[in-house]
Order: C-alpha cells, then sequence, then structure tokens
C-alpha cells in the first residue's frame, strides 16, 4: 500500500493504483480524456500531466503506477504550464464549432478548455479536415472534432469484444475508423457516444433534438431485457428524448445495450391514448366510462372458470398485483404471466431467478450455457461474463447451436444429448460453477425436464453451497420474475396460457384480460371476449375489443424485479399521452366499476399490501439468497436442437418493434448478415 | 491512409492467399515466438505479402494474414496503415525511396530528389504513367555512412549517389537491368573513400 503526498496531502492508495487514483482519492481533480476507469490506460490524451517532485519532466498521471514517498504537484507552475499546453495542442486541430454541436454543454473538451486552456488561440495555420466515417444507424461521426484517446476503440475491442475500430494512419494522418466502411456489429456501440468526451461521436437519433441543460432529468430502470439496467431518462415536456446510463456497480456497471438506449422513439410511436371499442368489427374511440361499462356487461354472470388474464413482458409488479387480486375476486384462477409458455416453476424462488447474480459473475470459474445466447437476450451479462473471460481462468461451453458471444464457447452440442455427462465432466474441476438455463431451453415441451436436469446437474458438481449458488435462470421479459413472485401463474385447477388458448379456442373461456401480453398467438383467442391493457397499438390491440391505453415504463411509478430477483424501481418521467393512465390504477377504477373494489386507493397503499402479501417486495435493490429446494419435474429429454428465443435483437417488444431507429438497425444487420457476394471485400 | 502516394481509385483484388513458399516462410516467422504470440509476426507478414502482391499490400492480404494470425482484421489495418513503409495501393514496378534526413540532405539529397523528379517527369508519391516507377520521400534509412542512398523496393540500397549517378540509375532500372547494390562509387561496405585507412597493418 504506497503513500504518496499530492499537493501536501497524505494519501494512502492500493497496490497497482495510479497517481491519478491517488489524486482522485486526495480529492484533487486532474483534468484528462483518454482515461477511464473500466477501459485499458491509454496515456496517449497527455491532459493528466502532473509535477513529481525530483523527476526531470511532467509525468502522465493516468499512466504512471503510485509509488511510495512520491511527491505530486498538480498546480504547481511546471504542471499547470504542461496542462496549458496540451490543451492549446488538442485544441490546434479541433473545429471550436460548439454552437453547432450536441456534445456542446456535456463536453470534457469544452470544460477542460474552460478551466484549463487559454482564451485565445495562437494556431493560424489550416486545420486539418477528416472524413466523417459511416459508424451505422446510431452513431453519428465528426470526426474533425475527435482528438484520438481512444476511449471508443479500447471500448470496442474490450469490453464489447468485436474490434471494429481502430487507429488507422499516424501522426497527424491518425483517424478513427473502421477502416473497410461498415456499420459497427455490436449491441453496445452506443456506449462509446457516452465515453466520447469531445463531439466526435455522438447519438444519431438524437441529434441536435436538445441542449443537455433543457432535459428533465429521471433516475428510473429499463425494461426492455430483464438485466434492469439503470438508466436516465432524459425528457423535455411530454416527450422522452433520450436514455443513458446509470451507475450501479452490482448490474450494469455503467454499460447499457443499445436496445435501452435507442429504442426511447418507439415511445412516441404507435400510442394508445384513447380507449377503445370494437364496434362492426371496428375499433372506434370511446370514454373510459363506455369501455368500463361495456367490460362490466359482459363479465355480468360469466363464471370465474370462464375468465382469464395474460400478464406482458413489460408488466409492471404493481399492476399484475391488482390483476391477480381483481381475478381473485371475479372467481378466476386462469391467470398466467409466462406468455411464452416456458416452464417455469413458481413454487420455489431459487429455481428461476439468476442466483449467481450479474456481479457474482466475476467469481465464477466456469459456466455452462444451455438454450440462451446472452448477447442479444442480455447484452449487459454478455458484457459481464467477458470481463470475466478477460480476467482469465473462464471457461463457458454451451448446449445450443453455435454462437459467438465474443469469446470462446465450447460446444457441447445442438440439443440436450448426452446433457448429465457432457455438462458434468466439464464443470467437475470448477471451484465455483455456474448453470445458465436460458428461455430457449424452458420454452420447449420438455423445459420442466431441462429445469429438474440442471437441477440435478447443480447438485451434482456442486454448484449449490452456502456463499454460491450457481444455479441460474436468465429472463427476457422485465415482468417475468416479478410475476412469478407474485404467484401470477394458475391457481388451482387455473388454467397456463396454453390452457387459456385452448379454452379460447374451444369456447370454454369467454373473457381475456391481456395485460400488455403481445407475444401470444391471437389467432387462438376464439370467440372470447378481449380486454388488452396496454401502451402500444401491436398485436394484442389488434384482436381486442376494449382496449384500455396503459402507460409506458417512462411514464409511472412501478416496480419491477430483474432476473436476479433484484427489486428495482421505475420512475415517471413523462405522463402518459392523452386519456392513458398508469395501469394500476386503470385496474383498480375498473374494480369499482364491476362490483369488486379493489382494497387500496393509493400506489403507496398498492405497494404496502404488497410487500406485506410478498415479502420479496420489501427490500429494494437487494438480492437475498433464495432457499434451494425442488424444483422442475424429472422427465425424457428431446434430443432436438435448442433454438434461441430472440433472433432480432433489436425487436423484441411492443416499444422496440414500434421504433424506427431499431428497425434501421435490424434492417442494417439481416443487410450484412446476407451471403457475401464475389464483389465483397 | 497515410502514404497515398496519388488520390487515383484503383482495385482491391478479391482474394489474396499466400504462395506455398511464401506460406512457409510465414510458418517459420510465426515459429519465432511463443504460442499465443502469434500476433507478434504481423510485420514480418505484411513485409511477405507486399513482396507478394507487386509491392503493395490490398485489403485482402491484410485479411489473410490476420486470418493466419487469428488477430481482427482492424489490429491488421491499424500496422499496415502506421508504417509508411507499407504500400496499401498500387505503386510503381520499382518503388524509389530517397532519403531527405539530415545526413543525406547534407550529403546532397537536393540533387538526388531533383533527378528523379526531372527523369521520371512526376512528383513525390507520384507514379510514372507506364507504372514503372513511384517516388517517395522518405526518412532516415539508416545508411547514413553512405549518404545519399535510394531503396528501391523493400531490397536494395544504391549509395553515395549524387544527380548523375541517380540519372545513370534510373536509366538501368528503366531497362530492366539490375545494377549492383551498395555503393555506386565503388566504396567497399562502410569503409573510408578509398579503401580503409586504420588498422591496415593487420594481416
Amino acid at each position: 500500500m504506497p503513500k504518496l503526498t499530492i499537493n501536501g496531502i497524505a494519501v494512502e492508495v492500493p497496490n497497482g493504483a495510479t497517481v491519478l487514483q491517488a489524486c482522485q482519492l486526495a480529492g484533487v481533480e486532474v483534468p484528462h480524456f483518454c482515461f477511464h476507469e473500466r477501459l485499458a490506460i491509454a496515456g496517449n490524451c497527455r491532459m493528466c500531466l502532473v509535477e513529481q517532485e525530483k523527476a526531470p519532466k511532467p509525468i502522465a498521471a493516468c499512466a504512471m503506477p503510485a509509488a511510495d514517498n512520491m511527491v505530486i504537484l498538480t498546480e504547481s507552475e511546471r504542471a499547470r504550464k504542461a496542462r496549458k499546453g496540451v490543451m492549446e495542442f488538442l485544441l490546434i486541430n479541433h473545429p471550436l464549432d460548439c454552437p453547432i454541436c450536441d456534445q456542446g454543454g456535456e463536453c470534457d473538451l469544452q470544460d477542460q478548455a474552460m478551466a484549463y486552456g487559454f482564451d485565445r488561440g495562437r494556431y493560424l495555420e489550416n486545420k486539418r479536415a477528416v472524413k466523417d466515417k459511416d459508424f451505422g444507424p446510431l452513431v453519428e461521426t465528426s470526426m474533425n472534432r475527435c482528438i484520438h484517446c481512444t476511449r471508443c476503440v479500447r471500448f470496442i475491442g474490450d469490453v464489447a469484444g468485436v474490434a471494429d475500430l481502430g487507429g488507422i494512419g499516424r501522426g497527424e494522418n491518425m483517424e478513427i475508423d473502421t477502416f473497410v466502411g461498415k456499420a459497427l456489429e455490436s449491441e453496445l456501440s452506443g456506449n462509446i457516444i457516452d465515453l466520447c468526451p469531445v463531439g466526435a461521436l455522438t447519438s444519431k437519433p438524437y441529434a441536435f433534438a436538445a441542449r443537455p441543460w433543457e432535459l428533465r432529468k429521471t433516475e428510473s430502470v429499463d425494461v426492455l431485457d430483464a438485466v434492469g439496467s439503470n438508466i436516465r431518462i432524459d425528457s423535455r415536456g411530454p416527450a422522452v428524448l433520450r436514455i443513458l446510463p446509470r451507475l450501479h456497480e452490482d448490474v450494469n456497471e455503467e454499460w447499457i445495450s443499445d436496445k435501452t438506449r435507442f429504442a426511447v422513439d418507439g415511445l412516441a410511436k404507435r400510442r394508445l391514448d384513447k380507449p377503445y371499442l370494437r364496434r362492426a368489427g371496428k375499433l372506434v374511440e370511446a370514454s373510459w366510462q363506455d369501455a368500463f361499462n361495456l367490460i362490466a356487461t359482459r363479465l355480468n354472470g360469466v363464471a370465474g372458470s370462464k375468465i382469464a388474464a395474460i400478464a406482458g413482458d413489460l408488466a409492471d409488479a404493481e399492476a399484475m398485483m391488482a390483476l391477480k387480486d381483481l381475478m381473485a375476486a371475479l372467481g378466476s384462477s386462469n391467470i398466467d404471466c409466462r406468455q411464452d409458455g416456458a416452464a417455469l416453476d413458481p413454487s420455489n424462488r431459487a429455481g428461476y431467478l439468476f442466483n449467481t447474480t450479474i456481479a457474482g459473475i466475476e467469481q465464477a470459474d466456469a459456466c455452462v450455457l444451455i438454450g440462451t445466447n446472452p448477447r442479444v437476450e442480455a447484452a449487459i451479462m454478455n458484457a459481464r461474463l467477458r470481463k470475466r473471460w478477460l480476467q482469465g481462468g473462464f471457461r463457458v461451453a454451451a448446449f445450443g447451436p453455435k454462437l459467438d458471444l465474443t469469446f470462446p464457447v465450447t460446444s457441447l452440442g445442438a440439443g440436450p444429448e448426452g446433457f448429465a455427462d457432457r455438462a458434468r465432466e466439464f464443470l467437475k474441476d470448477a471451484k465455483n460453477p455456474m448453470i445458465v438455463v436460458g428461455q430457449g431451453a424452458l420454452r420447449r415441451k420438455d423445459g420442466a425436464a431441462i429445469l429438474a436436469a440442471a437441477r440435478d446437474l447443480a447438485d451434482g458438481v456442486g454448484a449449490v453451497r452456502e456463499g454460491w449458488n450457481g444455479f441460474n435462470v436468465l429472463h427476457l421479459a422485465a415482468a417475468r420474475v416479478g410475476g412469478l413472485d407474485l404467484g401470477f401463474v394458475p391457481g388451482s385447477g387455473g388454467r397456463d396460457v396454453a390452457g387459456i388458448l385452448a379454452g379460447a379456442e374451444k369456447g370454454e373461456i369467454d373473457f381475456v384480460y391481456l395485460l400488455g401480453a403481445d407475444e401470444i398467438d391471437m389467432n387462438h383467442l376464439g370467440r372470447a371476449f378481449v380486454v388488452y391493457q396496454g401502451s402500444h397499438g401491436d398485436a394484442g390491440a389488434a384482436r381486442a375489443d376494449v382496449v384500455l391505453p396503459g402507460a409506458a415504463y417512462t411514464e409511472k411509478d412501478a416496480t419491477y424485479v430483474n432476473t436476479e430477483g433484484r427489486v428495482q424501481l421505475a420512475r415517471r418521467a413523462v405522463f402518459p399521452p392523452g386519456e392513458a393512465r398508469e395501469d394500476w390504477s386503470i385496474l383498480r377504477a375498473l374494480s369499482g366499476v364491476v362490483g369488486k373494489i379493489l382494497p387500496y386507493d393509493s400506489l403507496a397503499a398498492l405497494r404496502a399490501q404488497m410487500a406485506k402479501t410478498y415479502p420479496t417486495f420489501l427490500g429494494v435493490d437487494h438480492v437475498p439468497q433464495a432457499a434451494w429446494g425442488p424444483f422442475g419435474k424429472s422427465g425424457a429429454l428431446d434430443p432436438a436442437p435448442f433454438v434461441y428465443p430472440v433472433a432480432d435483437f433489436y425487436r423484441t417488444d411492443m416499444i422496440s418493434r414500434a421504433s424506427p431507429t431499431m428497425a434501421e438497425c435490424a434492417a442494417v444487420k439481416s443487410a450484412s448478415s446476407q451471403p457475401k457476394t464475389g464483389t465483397h471485400g | 491512409m497515410s502514404e497515398a502516394p496519388s488520390g487515383a481509385p484503383f482495385e482491391q483484388p478479391a482474394s489474396f492467399a499466400f504462395t506455398p513458399e511464401n506460406r512457409a516462410k510465414a510458418d517459420a516467422y510465426i515459429a519465432k515466438y511463443p504460442a499465443g504470440r502469434q500476433a507478434s509476426a504481423v510485420l514480418s507478414l505484411l513485409y511477405l505479402a507486399q513482396d507478394q502482391h507487386d509491392n503493395w499490400i490490398p485489403r485482402a492480404a491484410m485479411d489473410h494474414v490476420a486470418e493466419i494470425l487469428s488477430m481482427p482484421p482492424i489490429r491488421v489495418y491499424e500496422v499496415a496503415s502506421f508504417y509508411t513503409m507499407f504500400n496499401l495501393r498500387p505503386v510503381g514496378q520499382y518503388f524509389l525511396q530517397v532519403c531527405t534526413t539530415t545526413p543525406c540532405w547534407l550529403r546532397g539529397s537536393d540533387a538526388v530528389m531533383d533527378a528523379c523528379k526531372k527523369k521520371l517527369g512526376v512528383g513525390v508519391g507520384g507514379t510514372t504513367a507506364d507504372k514503372k516507377f513511384t517516388l517517395l520521400e522518405v526518412e532516415c534509412l539508416g545508411a547514413c555512412v553512405n549518404a545519399p542512398v535510394i531503396q528501391v523496393n523493400n531490397a536494395d540500397f544504391y549509395e553515395d549517389l549524387d544527380g548523375a549517378s541517380t540519372e545513370k540509375l534510373i536509366d538501368a532500372l528503366a531497362r530492366g537491368e539490375k545494377p549492383p547494390k551498395g555503393s555506386v562509387i565503388g566504396r567497399q561496405n562502410a569503409a573510408p573513400i578509398g579503401g580503409p585507412k586504420t588498422l591496415t597493418e593487420l594481416k
């Protein structure tokens, strides 16, 4: 533990810390551009030059290891002069076009030029001009502004693992480029916009939309996958303009996936902003009262066993609880939150959680993936697996078709053939083995058997013990764990999703309530009366007899539980459009009209009831280890190959399907995956 | 790209593969490095590719090298574009690299450069119409003792040049001859002009 002095302040830093980190510990600000604590050290911007006593010249604080008895001066005449000189050189070729630059107001170069630069330029020669690059539909480039810090190169190569970017040429001719002029092939590419300390890389969909000081910032969580990335929603007036990551070491660190970041324009498209009723085959606008009255009329006298409800992938816990309580009051036990029919066993919490936790991946030393492609199902999770792999001593194997996860994966077979033996062989020497069961495995007919086999495997290789649980289920839907925690599954004698659809087709189910459920096959709903409550006009609304406009995740205070079982709160950034309302309050209002008043009048009362009935909702942002117990149902495994559940990363739910940006990304992706022609390359 | 001698468009070949002999050489280079560190051989392999492919490296060759060395292609593009010794676009059959760094300049590299420009009728970075010669100004070639020097392709140094001997050299190359490399005034290696002046008694 070296002890050194920074501007007269004595600090002790961990071994391997740099002078820059020591300065930060001492509370001394050192300006920098290329250094980023989650990326490799490059030391090429030279902005962090400081004076070290007895050193012949200024040192780059970011690249110099802190050592005992160092005396560092960051505000000496020499350090000041060095910084000023570096800043002047950085600005020589920088266009100084801040008034037309999207980075303006949140630009490191702008801020640091104010604090450490000259007040005028002395450079009279022509500035260099660099052609802008095409990095695809998400990242806009303005390469004249680039100061060659290479943060983007290091992020794309190391964290995202696709090595698409590089520094081409040398010296004054250096340019950041893909060289071959292709779109970035990473699910995390948007993060280079945040990393870029200048305006060289900016957001294409958000181009010239707003200045940062006009935006209202709301801290929330993402719901477009089951990771529950922490986000900041930037809105102006009624519009959500962009989404940025928020630091959470245990979940998303400071990255978010491109879907999380860029699907935001889907929030303004295809929105349901008024109640609709189907009259003579067509949906027509109606008032809330008419819609509720029609529902009440249709429910009147219908037996509970003929009523059913399905919760969708983006449903919040409050709405699911209200719907569950309403269904119970109506005498129905036909409720299910597993739209895709996955064989998730709600009886044991450890049986449907990602028990290892995302941060826990860094303690694992071997991992078997079963029917899951984390790169598209949970891109942030895949970044964590890659981070673990880069640290060394981590092996990954997969059951399923060939995978490209940006790190080597041993294939143990396309289907579950020889599952127990091969997986056991692979994990036998591991101290902290991980088993990840994906929805691609659980959605199959033999899903329950695979779940049981994975459980046996976890027991067999010692993956579950005090302080370590290596059994994991990777979810796709932000609503799923919350739904299972709430017991939004068929009660005794109740029907599951397949049962509800079969029943509706045969006329045994007369009334189906869809809470944002769009992923079921609407053709099987037969002649049932369908109420769709949700935010977007997708498959569910197209089939519905009554449409109740709900709120999207940016428009309500709501609770979500991520795949680890972490309870997190989404917060309202803007109001729902038009007459749309928060989902729980729609159900509460409806309960009054149908005469089954739910016992809560406010969100606080609902949450208090929820925490009382389901204590897992008490601890927000807290992941207690779930008790291990039996789950799954042993049976024969079908040797057919697994099918990964997410075919198109960019379009997995009604919000991302409504997003023009995501559609463009999907088009670029499918064009680049076409077979290469003779003229290629 | 750093060394683009001219901005004219050119065709990239669709594919590239080392000849069996060059592949064997490449394997020998790779074997010099420990397992897992094969990327260290990238410079040697790029030189091989340039020698095999008319003195320039097409993108297909860089991709081929990347595949052999299990590197991301962009890492090879970075290396190839960093070093001015690699040509990433077509050059003439004879790639004349005239050193103009201080020792050569003091010994008359201006006259050598002028002779090249006059004789070839192209400027620095230019290629003659018959695609025989490309002229480039380079920094120190490490042959200062016999300055000024011209390096032809990736192989031969011609030293102790002046205007006249440069023109003679270009004429000879144009005729398809290969003048003996080294000092054009008959100096022995790097010994003083006229032969050794010290240690002459040693037998």
